[in-house]
């Protein structure tokens, strides 16, 4: 049990003494990013909450570096944690500048005055997260975006050891949302600092995630690897989609499929097809489409969308059987497009398939 | 002076904004002591009996003059302006903490009830001593008081606890006041006749009749007060962003709620044992010189805002002196009449902020 650096032993957490998940088990290592993730008000923040101490724990154990952490003294506790919370804060007539200079509080002496070398480091962490610029605006006129860069930057200010970010991309467009994890990242991989942090996109999630925690309500379902976790059935059940689906390998979601026999036929391949099943899906049509090599791009979207798939093995010529079970569907729709497929060696089955489609017209 | 000059030009932006916000500092510190010395100096000058300044200076630093003037000034006036200064400064000061505790720039010692929960019970023990031995001591009345405040501050954290929400606590609050309020009134109604001039009077707020076994008093417990307070502006600092990130930041949150609720209530329960129940300064002095500061850090804020409250309260005094001499005023109402609509404007202000 020793060999892991923050560990979660047989962990109790809940609110006024009234468990919600219990029998957590987790290890973490040094500098490793850490990711929970699952349904809205699954307990991921009360996690979160009970192993930086602001919600007692009611089993089991947090260790860090073998020491238990509900021992340590909160000052001892904040030079090791720091934390980036979701609460909005107001505070009053503070720069950006006063807000990360607060992470200096652990340094400073009885009544706080910053010398110049915690002034250095207040310079530091705004230049790590890009936000010099903000130092002498004030904190409650700047964007959502900014606000999380300088609460980032206070955390880091801190000098801790693990930061511990609850819900950090809420609020934020695609461009910070990357900028962010991006900034973590490089904290874990270059100060070895250790990250843990609840999102709620998964698809980042299964990008940026050394480990993932996956936490369901009562219980903690899954933790391991993104690769562990991301199948998408996992996923599925995690957070209980009956409508739609969720492709882990892109970590794209898709909405349902429109059931029902096709009306149309989409002749595709190389990715052309897509931009056409995305408007017939949107348009509420059923359709088949084919002939889809299984490696193809256009596939992977088909078998989510399409009402029917006629498919054929990778690198292999297209037989006969699958050219007239095409046929047969292709028959039996009102309608035909022809996305502009590249026909070569190997897929030269589609020819006939496009002169049945000429016939029939 | 070159030095600094050079020293300016080799720093960044931020030090220079720094040097900007220092420089704004010192200036507001440099008004607010010109304000006290000019109104000090007024406050001993006007009166019923008008002194001349020589003769002021005279008597106070040479301790010489004729007999009357002599008196006025040492036993009545100087006592009276000292008072007015250390318990509008505490008051001033409590109104910051309780801010600061509850989160909210509306909270105060008055609106929230704690005030008068102070006069209940310092009506109660002044009635039960005066019947028994015909004196109180200030002590009795200051340890009465913060009995009473921390009885009134008990019942708005239960509130609070419950709903924490800014316009249900105020209500609370107000209605805690209201209850006190009544509670004195029928007390007062019903004490022999030689209570109530004492208590009338008292009960409405007035810095009249101090003497200088009060000011004594009063300068020491709020003087040990506002060291201990100044010593935890840093862990205020911190609380500011919240009780998470204080929490975070190593406070240890329990014990400093707890600090900031006992100084609170000594300081406010000074002010109503003195002068009764003030209204409005403790929530329109810290507003007016976090304004004008441009900050709301404590280390800076803390000392601004007791000198801001002594100023503004000497100044009411003043005009509840002299407004319409030989008639003497509540300091409450000279205090509602500018303090009030500062409040009305912060409250507007905010709205239009979010």
């Amino acid at each position: 049990m020793g060999e892991y650096y923050f560990h979660l032993d047989q962990l109790t957490v809940g609110y006024n003494g009234k468990p919600l998940i219990d029998q957590i088990q987790v290890g973490i290592h040094k500098g490793e990013i850490v990711t929970l993730i699952g349904p809205n008000g699954s307990g991921k923040s009360t996690i979160l909450k009970s192993i930086t101490r602001q919600l007692k724990i009611l089993g089991g154990k947090v260790l860090y570096e073998e020491n238990d952490l509900h021992k340590l003294s909160y000052k001892e506790l904040s030079t090791r944690i720091a934390v980036v919370l979701t609460e909005r804060m107001r505070p009053e007539l503070m720069t950006c500048h006063d807000i990360v200079a607060t992470g200096r509080y652990p340094y400073t002496g009885r009544l706080g005055i910053l010398s110049r070398e915690d002034e250095n480091k207040v310079d530091e962490a705004m230049r790590i997260v890009h936000a010099e610029e903000l130092g002498s605006r004030d904190f409650n006129a700047i964007s959502d975006g900014q606000r999380q860069r300088v609460l980032l930057a206070r955390a880091i200010c801190q000098e801790p050891e693990i930061i511990v970010l609850d819900e950090p991309t809420s609020f934020l467009d695609i461009r910070h949302k990357l900028e962010l994890l991006s900034i973590l990242r490089s904290m874990a991989k270059e100060k070895g600092i250790t990250v843990i942090m609840s999102l709620h996109e998964i698809d980042l999630a299964q990008k940026i995630a050394d480990q993932i925690l996956c936490v369901k309500g009562d219980h903690v379902c899954y933790y391991g690897t993104p690769e562990q976790i991301f199948e998408e059935q996992t996923i599925r059940e995690l957070y209980g989609i009956e409508n739609g689906f969720y492709d882990p390998r892109f970590g794209s979601i898709e909405l349902p499929k429109v059931e029902g026999e096709p009306e149309v036929f989409v002749i595709a391949g190389c990715g052309r097809g897509i931009p056409i099943y995305r408007k017939l899906q949107k348009d509420n049509i059923p359709f088949a489409t084919g002939i889809l090599y299984t490696n193809d791009v256009d596939y992977q979207l088909a078998r989510l969308l399409a009402a029917r798939v006629i498919t054929e093995e990778p690198f292999c010529q297209i037989t006969q059987e699958h050219l007239r079970e095409a046929i047969k569907v292709m028959e039996n729709c009102k309608k035909v497009i022809c996305a502009d497929v590249p026909i070569g060696e190997c897929n030269k089955g589609l020819e006939e398939l496009i002169r049945a489609a000429k016939k029939r017209m | 002076m070159k030095k600094r000059k050079e020293a300016l030009q080799g720093a960044t932006d931020f030090h220079y904004e720094n040097f900007l916000r220092r420089s704004r500092y010192t200036s507001v510190f440099l008004v607010l002591l010109a304000a006290f010395c000019v109104i000090t100096v007024l406050n001993i000058n006007t009166g019923n009996v008008d002194i001349s300044i020589p003769k002021i200076l005279k008597i106070i630093f040479l301790r010489e003059g004729n007999k009357m003037e002599y008196n006025i000034i040492w036993k009545i006036r100087l006592p009276r302006i000292l008072m007015a200064a250390i318990l509008g400064g505490a008051l001033s000061l409590s109104g910051f903490l309780l801010q600061t505790f509850f989160e909210n720039p509306i909270a105060g010692p008055f609106v929230l009830g704690i005030s008068s929960g102070a006069k209940m019970v310092v009506a109660l023990t002044m009635i039960y001593f005066l019947g028994r031995f015909q004196v109180v001591s200030s002590y009795t009345l200051i340890i009465a008081a913060f009995i009473g405040s921390l009885i009134a501050t008990g019942f708005i954290l239960l509130v609070s606890r419950r709903i924490n929400h800014m316009a249900t606590l105020l209500v609370a609050g107000i209605m805690i006041g209201y209850i006190c309020s009544a509670v004195t009134d029928f007390v007062v109604t019903f004490a022999e006749d030689s209570d109530i001039v004492n208590l009338h009077g008292w009960s409405q707020g007035s810095f009249s009749g101090m003497n200088w076994s009060n000011v004594k008093v009063a300068a020491v417990v709020i003087g040990v007060t506002i060291l201990i307070t100044f010593f935890m502006s840093k862990p205020i600092g911190a609380y500011q962003l919240g009780e998470a990130y204080a929490q975070s930041m190593g406070v240890n949150i329990r014990f400093f709620r707890i600090m900031l609720i006992l100084t609170s209530s000594v300081l406010s329960a000074c002010v109503t044992a003195f002068a009764g129940p003030i209204s409005f300064v403790g929530i329109a002095v810290p507003y007016l010189v976090k304004r004008s500061l441009g900050t709301s850090r404590p280390l800076i804020v803390i000392p601004a805002t007791f000198l801001g409250g002594g100023v503004f309260c000497m100044m009411c005094d003043l005009i509840a002196r002299m407004a319409f001499a030989p008639l003497e005023l509540n300091i409450s109402t000279v205090t509602s009449i500018f303090g009030a609509p500062v409040v009305i404007f912060m409250m507007l202000h905010r709205k239009k902020g979010n």
